[in-house]
């Protein structure tokens, strides 16, 4: 069996990969339904918007279920701590995405331009809120957020909503709802041809080059930005305890890793490559690199925004000492072992089907398509 | 000190929306495996009309997957939001299978579906139908894992508290998964699913059959539905005494409030079937019981006693006096590590620590507790008998119920009599929402019958919750009613319309109502 301060970094690495794989995968159908009121301008132009992920939007939404998991098994107290003082943050993302199974599913049952219009907009919401607020939430968790534990470790969050809306936090959301905007739009210019695409490409080279800005912006605010650092020794063995340490903030701590470790200037770089790159190539209308391209983007966004933290998870604004770290506020040995082989073997397999899912429907989604489906396609 | 507000509240929350998620469920884990039977015969004929009662069938279930996805979501991410000091405290084991049950089960399930329903024109006929069964065993494996999780929460198994993580962690993950309370309940809920799935086809069959419509196609489904049906009711039945007899005090505090079994009665105890149950004296005022069948379910033996109700509050009495030394030593412990002496007392009581925190709800420091205080803590540690004795009795009234009408239902079928008997099928028709009512008076059973524990004997529910506001909960409960009002009314408009216009809402040409679903989309 691995050791244990093995595994609390293999934790870290794959919690990344489930973001990156939800960021990539439910990122891509949820910029579609961002996309889709302003690139499908009649009915059946926005049923093949819809049906260009119509087979593959549940699937990917577990990767958000199973990110959410995995969480909770491997950082109990990150998805207790989280979840709970983000509270209506969390509760908005939930509710957003009760317009997705429904609408997909539901909006070409009845014959009517209200209705159907109804969920279009429903689509829009549980396309658009959650990487907004995904972005919000990292823009805090790049601040510090504030909450305590008491002796028995219960957590209080002592912030209000409306103070996770500051400056900084809302620029690293439109990083966010940029990004996944230029993705569903690259994905969406693959699978459609004509005047869809042209809307498509459109939109994803202007929401790529507003990534880019916002981005850069967000990472020179963040030299200014006070961040957190562990002052006493750490020891990657102990177990999990998030009041046994000591935690200084100070500005620029962010930047420590990449002074120590030059190489990780790659996930910024990546960042902005790929997206300057996606928007290159779809202009060039090389659709399915400019998808790999952006796909590309989402890793050196998230990792930049990870590997400035680590090994923080959680920094606690009003408390710091408590604040969550890859060391201590993961699960058991025990447990971070067992999920560790459950998601080398399972992650495989799913990636194999669901490309074999992907493969079996491929092609481009046009309105004859549409009309020959008209009862089996949403 | 936790508000008694906030506890209830952040209760009503979860029971809400974890009862509207399992409308859909059952509806789900059942339908999919007649999908799976009526392509199976599709693809072993080449008999057109079974596909399109697979496609048909299939569009239903699908108005119904939907809200179950969209519930579901509600579910996986309200151990964090609502119960966080739970997450916590249970995480390292409870996580665990919630996490593989995504990774195993729902990718499987999600990833199918879509080709289930898009994939017709594109795949063999082989091959969909591997697609289809590849879905049911993601939506039955789905249902396996949240089982687990929810067994260890009645029965828990393989986990040892550390005082200094301050929570639970696994020992032994196998046991968690081959708890017997987690099996026997996996058998039973998702019988009871399959129970659903045969009732929904059965009554909508009974309905145009009654009509006259579409009679070939509503007889084939008919006779699926009965056979199926019978034999998962059957099952449901036999394999949900299975989940009464298995060890562990929670399933024996269960068995006493919900058989209103005041005291510990000489083996083999009879089985009461109805009782006029004095709460206030703790006592039954009259009672027509049926000797020995209790005892004999309850223990499959005539010798093994089942603990009373007062016997049961008397063994928890010791077992919180105890608990109070345990939290003493713990919070010493939590204090200075090193207290050896703390230690120790703690190794000795730690079994009892769930049982001291019992009195947290009332008091800070559990030795501010007064014996009025201990006596309500003790009171406390069996649920209400009223609610459980008749929730029981109802769940169990509907399943000898449904076993009559798919043993009549299935014998008419045998007989190829079934559309010359109307009373049959008006039977079947208005029998429609009983396995709703029975799973979710099941559930009900299951997790009221807990209380006051969250884990039983580890956790009790007051300490649970997370630290929110009671307006954050007013909040976010009157958003979930009002989004969950919505959402059944679209999707009971959307189901009672395309059940109304059957098979023809195909475009097949082949049903009648046709007409009511060929207007063009507008360009």
């Amino acid at each position: 069996m691995l050791d244990y301060p093995t595994l609390k970094i293999i934790w870290w690495l794959l919690v990344g990969v489930l973001l990156v794989g939800f960021a990539i995968m439910d990122g891509h159908d949820m910029g579609v339904g961002t996309l889709l009121p302003f690139v499908g301008k009649s009915d059946v132009e926005r049923r093949v918007v819809i049906n260009t992920v119509g087979p593959h939007w549940d699937g990917n939404q577990v990767w958000f279920i199973t990110g959410g998991g995995a969480i909770f098994a491997a950082w109990p107290l990150v998805y207790a701590t989280a979840f709970s003082g983000f509270y209506w943050a969390m509760l908005a993302v939930l509710w957003a995405l009760f317009f997705r199974p429904v609408g997909f599913d539901y909006r070409s049952k009845i014959h009517n331009a209200t209705w159907r219009s109804t969920w279009d907009w429903g689509l829009f919401i549980g396309g658009a809120v959650p990487p907004l607020i995904f972005g919000v939430a990292f823009g805090n968790l790049l601040q510090g957020v504030p909450f305590q534990f008491d002796a028995y470790l219960v957590s209080t969050y002592s912030g209000s909503f409306w103070q996770l809306l500051n400056p900084f936090a809302l620029l690293a959301g439109v990083v966010s709802s940029a990004m996944i905007t230029m993705h569903g739009g690259a994905y969406l210019a693959h699978r459609t041809e004509g005047v869809i695409q042209a809307r498509a490409v459109k939109g994803a080279v202007g929401a790529a080059l507003v990534m880019v800005l916002a981005f850069v912006a967000a990472g020179g605010w963040l030299q200014s930005i006070e961040g957190y650092r562990i002052s006493s020794a750490i020891d990657p063995a102990a177990l999990s305890d998030p009041m046994a340490k000591t935690v200084v903030r100070e500005a620029g701590a962010w930047m420590a890793n990449y002074s120590r470790q030059p190489l990780l200037w790659l996930l910024p770089a990546l960042g902005v490559l790929g997206a300057l790159s996606a928007a290159g190539l779809l202009l060039a209308r090389r659709t399915l690199t400019a998808f790999v391209a952006s796909a590309l983007a989402l890793l050196g966004v998230i990792g930049t925004a990870g590997a400035s933290m680590f090994p923080f998870i959680m920094p606690s604004s009003s408390m710091p000492a408590a604040s969550l770290t890859v060391w201590d506020s993961v699960s058991s040995h025990l447990t971070l072992g067992i999920m560790f082989w459950a998601t080398l073997i399972f992650m495989p397999l799913i990636v194999l089907y669901t490309g074999w899912a992907y493969r079996v429907m491929r092609g481009k989604v046009t309105a004859a398509y549409i009309q020959e489906n008209e009862h089996g396609a949403y | 000190m936790i508000s008694e507000q906030l506890v209830d509240l952040s209760r009503l929350q979860f029971a809400a929306t974890a009862m509207y998620h399992f409308l859909f469920v059952p509806l789900t884990i059942g339908m999919v495996w007649l999908l799976v039977i009526m392509e199976s015969v599709y693809v072993m004929t080449g008999n057109v009309i079974w596909k399109d009662m697979t496609r048909f069938w299939g569009k239903l279930f699908g108005i119904n997957f939907a809200l179950g996805v969209t519930t579901g979501i509600t579910l996986e991410f309200q151990f964090g939001t609502n119960w966080a000091y739970y997450s916590h405290y249970v995480g390292d084991i409870f996580g665990a299978p919630l996490a593989i049950e995504g990774l195993m089960a729902f990718f499987l399930e999600s990833t199918f579906i879509g080709l289930f329903f898009f994939g017709w024109d594109r795949l063999s006929r082989t091959q969909h139908l591997m697609v289809t069964l590849l879905m049911a065993v993601g939506t039955n494996l789905s249902a396996l894992w949240i089982l687990i999780a929810n067994g260890w929460m009645q029965n828990p198994v393989g986990a040892e508290f550390n005082y200094q993580t301050m929570r639970m962690e696994m020992t032994d993950f196998w046991a968690v998964v081959f708890n017997p309370d987690a099996q026997a309940k996996f058998v039973h809920t998702v019988s009871a699913g399959y129970v659903t799935g045969a009732m929904f086809v059965l009554s909508i069959s009974s309905w145009y059959l009654l009509k006259r419509r579409d009679v070939e196609f509503a007889k084939r489904s008919f006779r699926v539905a009965a056979a199926f049906g019978l034999a998962s009711v059957l099952s449901v039945i036999v394999l949900g005494d299975e989940s009464g007899y298995t060890v562990g005090e929670a399933q024996q505090t269960k068995m006493a409030a919900l058989e209103a079994m005041w005291e510990t009665k000489p083996a083999p105890a009879g089985l009461t079937l109805v009782a006029g149950i004095n709460e206030a004296a703790q006592k039954n005022d009259w009672e027509v019981e049926i000797p020995w069948v209790m005892g004999l379910i309850g223990t499959r033996s005539i010798s093994k006693q089942i603990p009373g109700i007062h016997d049961i509050k008397a063994k928890n009495r010791g077992r919180i006096l105890r608990g109070i030394v345990a939290v003493n030593a713990l919070e010493a412990l939590r204090a200075n590590r090193e207290d050896t002496v703390a230690k120790k007392v703690f190794e000795q009581h730690k079994t009892d620590l769930g049982f001291g925190l019992l009195l947290k709800k009332y008091v800070t420091d559990v030795n501010q507790a007064t014996p009025e205080i201990i006596d309500r803590a003790v009171n406390a540690t069996v649920p209400r008998v009223t609610p459980m004795f008749w929730a029981f009795r109802i769940m169990v009234g509907l399943g000898f119920a449904m076993l009559a009408l798919f043993a009549l239902a299935f014998w008419s079928t045998v007989k190829t009599a079934c559309t010359q008997k109307p009373w049959l099928l008006k039977w079947a028709l208005w029998m429609l929402p009983a396995p709703w009512l029975a799973c979710e008076l099941g559930w009900f059973v299951a997790e009221y019958g807990r209380q006051p524990w969250t884990i039983y004997g580890v956790l009790p529910t007051h300490m649970s919750v997370s630290t929110l506001s009671v307006n954050s909960l007013y909040g976010s409960l009157a958003g979930f009613i009002g989004f969950y009002t919505v959402l059944l009314i679209v999707e009971m408009y959307l189901m009672v319309k395309f059940a109304r216009i059957g098979p023809g809402s195909l475009g097949t040409g082949r049903y009648e109502h046709e007409a009511a679903h060929t207007t063009p989309a507008k360009a």
